[in-house]
C-alpha cells in the first residue's frame, strides 16, 4: 500500500494486523517482508514543509530524498554536518534515520542522531505523534527523536522531521598516509585523532599491498595548505589527494562503490582498540573492510553466509560486537550482541502494544 | 506505601549517618536550585557505592515508596525536589572518574561525578568533556544527563546527550541494564538518547561512558557593548548568517551585566543595554582568518565597543561573569525565578522586545542571560517573596514568555528541563497523543510511577 497522505497512512495502520515499511528501497538488508505482512510504501510523503535559512533547520516529509535536501541546502551554504551515505543511491531522510546510519563526516561534529530534533510519527495505534522540536535546541519531554535513530521502524512510521544544519564548509583537503602494519596505522589514528586539530574525517582503510589513512579537513581555502601540513607532521608523511580524487574517495565512501557484487555491506560500531583482533578475524573470511570515523564504526563487505558473521560477532571474545545488515538479502537485520533488551521490551510495549510493526 | 517498613529496611542497609531521617537532618534536602518549591522527604540516603543505590531503588520498589536521585542539587527545574513522603538518594559520593582512555578518547564516570572535574582529569591528555553548564564547577554527571543540560558551548557541540555513548542505569524496578556501549555509533533504537534527559522518570543512571574532545588549539573571544538589548540580538543574526560557526555567542542584559560585575568584576561595561560575547575556538590557522572576520562583521553592527580578550586570563574572566551571572543577579533581588525558553534565532528581537514589554506590565524587573547562538532564553525574574502576591506575580510573567516561546514556535526549556516547575507547561507545547506516548513509556518503565514521580509527568492516579 502507498498512501498519499498521513491521514491514509493512519488508516492503514489501524486496519492491519501486521505492518512493515518501504521507502526508497535503497537498504534491502533491513527489509522485514515475510508472508501476510503489509507493506507500506512512504515514498509517497515526500517534500519540504518548512526551510528557513537563516534559521539552519528544516522540516520534511520523511519520504523526501536525501539528493533534494542536499542541493536545496547548497543552494544557501548549507549541509547535513552528519554526511549521509546512499545520497546517490535515492535514500530518504526517513530511512536514514530509521537506519541510523551517517556518514564519514560525522567525525566533526556528530552523526544523524546528534542532527535530529523533531519527529512526526505514526505509532502501532495509528497515533499521529509528534515528539522533540523545530528549534536548535529543546528539551522539553522525553527524546523520542532519538530513539526512532535505528528504531527499523518498530515503533512506527515516520512521517515528518525536523533537521538542525550547519554552515558548509567553503572548502575540502584530504592528506593519505600509507602503512605496512596495521599496528602502525592505528598508531598514527591515534596520534592525529588526540591532537588539538579540526579534523572532518578519518577513515583507515585495509587493501592489498598494506593500509591507507585518509584525513579530511573542511574549512577555509586558505588555511588548508598550513593546516594539511601539520597533519602530514602528526602522521610523518603522506601524499595530498588532488581535488578530483579528494571528491572521489569521500563520495566512494559514502556511496559503498567498493562493494563487491554480491556481497552484504554491515554496519559495526566499534573503538579504535577492537580494530586490530577485528580485522584480523574480517580478512580471515575475505571481507573487504573500512574502518570510517575514526576507528568507530566498520563498514564490511561480507562475502560469506550473514549466519557465520552473527556468530562470529557473538562469539567475538572480550568485547560485544553488533551489527546492522544493510545491504542484501533481508529479514534479520540484526548481528550480534544486544544490549538493553528488558528496557527496549518496555519501550516496544508503550508505542506499539499490539505489536503491529514488525521488528524488535 | 509502606513507609514504616522501608525505613526499618533502609536501617539494616544503612548506618545512622548516611540515613538522615530526622527533620534537621532533612531539610537542607528539601529543596534545590529552584528554591521557591520545598518538599519534605520520608528521609535522605548518602549512597556510597553503586551497589546501595540499586538496593534502595529496589527497597523503595518493593514497599512502593517514590524517589529521587540527587547530585548536587543544582537543577533549576525542580528536578532534584524530593517527593513528598519520599526518598532522597544523594549520589554525591558516587564520584569516582573509574577511567580515562586517553587513545580512544572516552571517560567513565559514576553519576555523581563533577561535570568539571571530568574535564580536569582528561586535561593532561590534550582532551576535554564539552558540555558546561554554567554550574558546572559543582553540577554532577548524573543531573546533567538526567536533564540533557546544556551550557554555552552547545552551540557547536550540542547537549549533554551528544556526549553521552553508554549508561549503567538501574530501572525503577530495580533491574540493571546497560544502554549503548563505547562506540561513537550505534545499532538498534537510541536507547541511551531515550534515557538522557528523562529527567529520572526511568531510573537512575549509576555509571555513563562520555566522549572526550581534543582541546581546541586557539580560542578568540571578543566582547560588544551595544546601546540597546536589541541591537546585540541583531548582531546574532549577523554573525550566524556569515557562515562562521562560534564555540559561543551570549548575550545579557544591562541588569545582567551589573550584577555580575558585582559580583565577579569581569571588566564589562557597565552602561550597556546588551553586551554580546562571540567565541571563536579551533586552530589557529582558521581563527587567524575567521576571527578578523567576526571583528569585521561585529563592527558593522554598531556597537559602541568592541573589546577582544587579550589573554587566557582575559577570557576566563568573561566567562567567570557570565557564568556566575545566574547567582549574581541574587544581589539585586531577594528572590528570582530563572526561566529557559527557546524562540527560532531569527525571533530573538521580537521575543526581547515582548520580554520587555511583560516586564513592564507586571511591574517585575527582568534580566536577561541567554545563549544568543541558540535562541535559548534565560531571563530572570526579579521580585520579592516577601510581598504577598509577589512570587504568583512572577511565575504569571515565567508563564507568559513560555507561552510566547510556544507561539513563536519554540520551545518550553532549552536546557533545565520541565521539571515541576514547567509541568503545566508541557501540555501547552505537545498535544494529548504526544503526551499519552510519554506516559504509556512511562507507565511500562515504571508502572509505580515512583522514580522521580511528579517531575515532567503529573502523577496519575492509579
Amino acid at each position: 500500500m502507498k498512501p498519499a497522505s498521513i491521514a491514509e497512512l493512519q488508516e492503514q495502520v489501524v486496519s492491519s494486523p501486521c505492518l512493515t515499511l518501504h521507502g526508497a528501497g535503497t537498504k534491502p538488508g533491513l527489509h522485514l517482508y515475510q508472508n501476510g505482512v503489509t507493506i507500506l510504501d512512504t515514498s509517497g510523503l515526500t517534500g519540504v514543509i518548512t526551510y528557513q535559512p537563516e534559521e539552519f533547520t528544516f522540516t520534511a516529509l520523511a519520504g523526501t530524498r536525501l539528493a533534494e535536501i542536499a542541493k536545496l541546502l547548497e543552494q544557501h551554504g548549507q549541509y547535513l554536518p552528519f554526511d549521509p551515505p546512499l545520497v546517490e543511491r535515492g535514500a530518504t531522510l526517513g530511512g536514514t534515520v530509521a537506519a541510523g546510519l551517517s556518514g564519514p563526516g560525522r567525525y566533526r561534529y556528530g552523526g544523524v542522531r546528534d542532527f535530529l530534533m523533531g519527529v512526526r510519527f505514526v505509532d502501532g495505534q495509528g497515533r499521529l505523534v509528534s515528539a522533540g522540536g523545530k528549534v536548535v535546541k529543546n528539551s522539553a519531554g522525553f527524546d523520542l527523536p532519538k530513539l526512532m535513530v535505528g528504531s527499523l521502524g518498530q515503533y512506527g512510521a515516520l512521517v515528518e522531521v525536523t533537521f538542525k544544519v550547519f554552515p558548509r564548509p567553503p572548502a575540502y583537503a584530504t592528506l593519505k598516509a600509507s602503512y605496512l602494519s596495521i599496528e602502525q596505522a592505528l598508531e598514527s589514528l591515534y596520534r592525529i585523532t588526540t591532537a588539538p586539530l579540526d579534523l572532518f574525517a578519518v577513515e583507515l582503510v585495509p587493501g592489498n599491498a598494506g593500509l591507507e589513512l585518509w584525513v579530511r579537513l573542511a574549512g577555509r581555502a586558505e588555511a588548508l595548505p598550513e593546516r594539511l601540513e601539520r597533519v602530514r607532521g602528526v602522521l610523518g608523511g603522506g601524499e595530498v589527494l588532488d581535488d578530483r580524487s579528494e571528491h572521489g574517495v569521500w563520495r566512494a565512501a559514502r556511496e559503498f562503490t567498493w562493494l563487491a557484487e554480491g556481497a552484504s555491506l554491515v554496519k559495526l560500531p566499534i573503538t579504535p582498540g577492537t580494530v586490530l583482533a577485528l580485522d584480523r578475524m574480517l580478512a580471515e573470511h575475505g571481507a573487504v573492510r573500512r574502518y570510517s570515523v575514526g576507528c568507530n564504526l566498520a563498514w564490511v563487505g561480507w562475502p560469506a553466509p550473514i549466519e557465520l558473521l552473527d556468530h562470529l560477532l557473538r562469539d567475538f571474545p572480550g568485547v560485544s560486537l553488533s551489527g546492522l545488515l544493510v545491504l542484501g538479502q533481508g529479514g534479520q537485520p540484526r548481528l550480534g550482541a544486544r544490549t538493553g533488551a528488558y528496557f527496549a521490551r518496555r519501550v516496544k510495549l508503550a508505542l506499539d502494544p499490539q505489536g503491529r510493526w514488525l521488528g524488535d | 506505601m509502606d513507609a514504616a517498613a522501608l525505613l526499618g529496611a533502609l536501617a539494616d542497609l544503612y548506618p545512622p549517618d548516611r540515613l538522615l531521617t530526622q527533620s534537621a537532618q532533612v531539610i537542607p534536602f528539601e529543596s534545590d536550585g529552584l528554591t521557591s518549591f520545598r518538599a519534605h522527604p520520608l528521609a535522605v540516603v548518602l549512597a556510597q557505592n553503586q551497589e546501595e543505590v540499586i538496593d534502595t531503588v529496589r527497597l523503595c520498589y518493593r514497599h512502593e515508596v517514590p524517589f529521587v536521585a540527587r547530585g548536587s542539587g543544582t537543577s533549576l527545574s525542580g528536578g532534584s525536589l524530593p517527593i513528598l513522603d519520599g526518598i532522597v538518594i544523594a549520589l554525591n559520593r558516587l564520584d569516582r572518574i573509574l577511567s580515562i582512555d586517553p587513545l580512544q578518547r572516552l571517560a567513565v564516570v559514576e553519576a555523581g561525578a563533577i561535570n568539571l572535574n571530568v574535564s580536569k582529569a582528561a586535561a593532561p591528555y590534550g582532551l576535554y568533556y564539552a558540555p558546561d553548564p554554567s554550574s558546572q564547577l559543582i553540577c554532577t554527571i548524573g543531573g546533567n544527563l538526567a536533564f540533557n543540560a546544556g551550557g554555552a558551548h552547545c552551540l557547536k557541540h550540542g547537549m549533554t546527550s551528544n556526549h553521552v555513548l553508554g549508561l549503567k542505569v538501574v530501572l525503577p524496578d530495580g533491574e540493571v541494564v546497560r544502554l549503548g556501549g563505547q562506540s561513537l555509533e550505534g545499532v538498534g533504537p537510541d536507547l541511551v538518547g531515550l534515557f538522557v534527559g528523562s529527567e529520572g522518570l526511568f531510573g537512575i543512571a549509576l555509571e555513563a561512558t562520555l566522549r572526550l574532545l581534543p582541546s581546541p588549539e586557539s580560542f578568540q573571544t571578543v566582547l560588544a557593548a551595544y546601546h540597546s538589548l536589541e541591537a546585540a540580538g541583531h548582531a546574532v543574526a549577523r554573525v550566524v548568517s556569515s557562515g562562521i560557526l562560534p564555540g559561543a555567542i551570549e548575550i545579557m542584559d544591562n541588569l545582567a551585566i551589573q550584577a555580575a560585575e558585582a559580583a565577579v568584576h569581569a571588566g564589562y561595561p557597565l552602561d550597556a543595554g546588551g553586551l554580546l560575547i562571540v567565541e571563536l575556538e579551533g586552530e589557529t590557522s582558521t581563527l587567524q582568518i575567521e576571527f578578523p572576520e567576526l571583528l569585521e562583521i561585529i563592527r558593522a553592527s554598531g556597537p559602541y565597543e568592541v573589546r577582544v580578550a587579550q589573554s587566557a586570563a582575559d577570557r576566563q574572566l568573561i566567562w567567570k561573569g557570565r557564568k556566575s551571572s545566574f547567582s549574581a543577579v541574587g544581589r539585586l533581588s531577594p528572590d528570582y525565578l530563572v526561566q529557559d525558553g527557546v524562540v527560532p534565532r531569527s525571533r530573538l528581537g521580537e521575543a526581547l522586545a515582548e520580554i520587555t514589554r511583560l516586564s513592564s506590565i507586571y511591574g517585575l524587573q527582568v534580566a536577561n542571560v541567554f545563549h544568543a547562538g541558540d535562541g535559548n532564553l534565560h531571563p530572570l525574574i526579579l521580585f520579592d517573596g516577601n510581598q504577598p502576591g509577589a512570587l504568583e506575580r512572577a511565575k504569571a510573567l515565567a508563564g507568559e514568555i513560555l507561552e510566547m516561546c510556544i507561539r513563536f514556535g519554540g520551545s518550553i526549556t532549552g536546557e533545565h528541563g520541565v521539571g515541576v516547575e514547567k509541568l503545566e507547561y508541557l501540555p501547552r507545547m505537545f498535544a494529548q497523543a504526544d503526551l499519552e506516548v510519554m506516559r504509556a513509556l512511562r507507565r511500562q518503565v515504571d508502572p509505580l510511577q515512583i522514580a522521580n514521580r511528579g517531575k515532567m509527568l503529573a502523577y496519575a492516579q492509579p
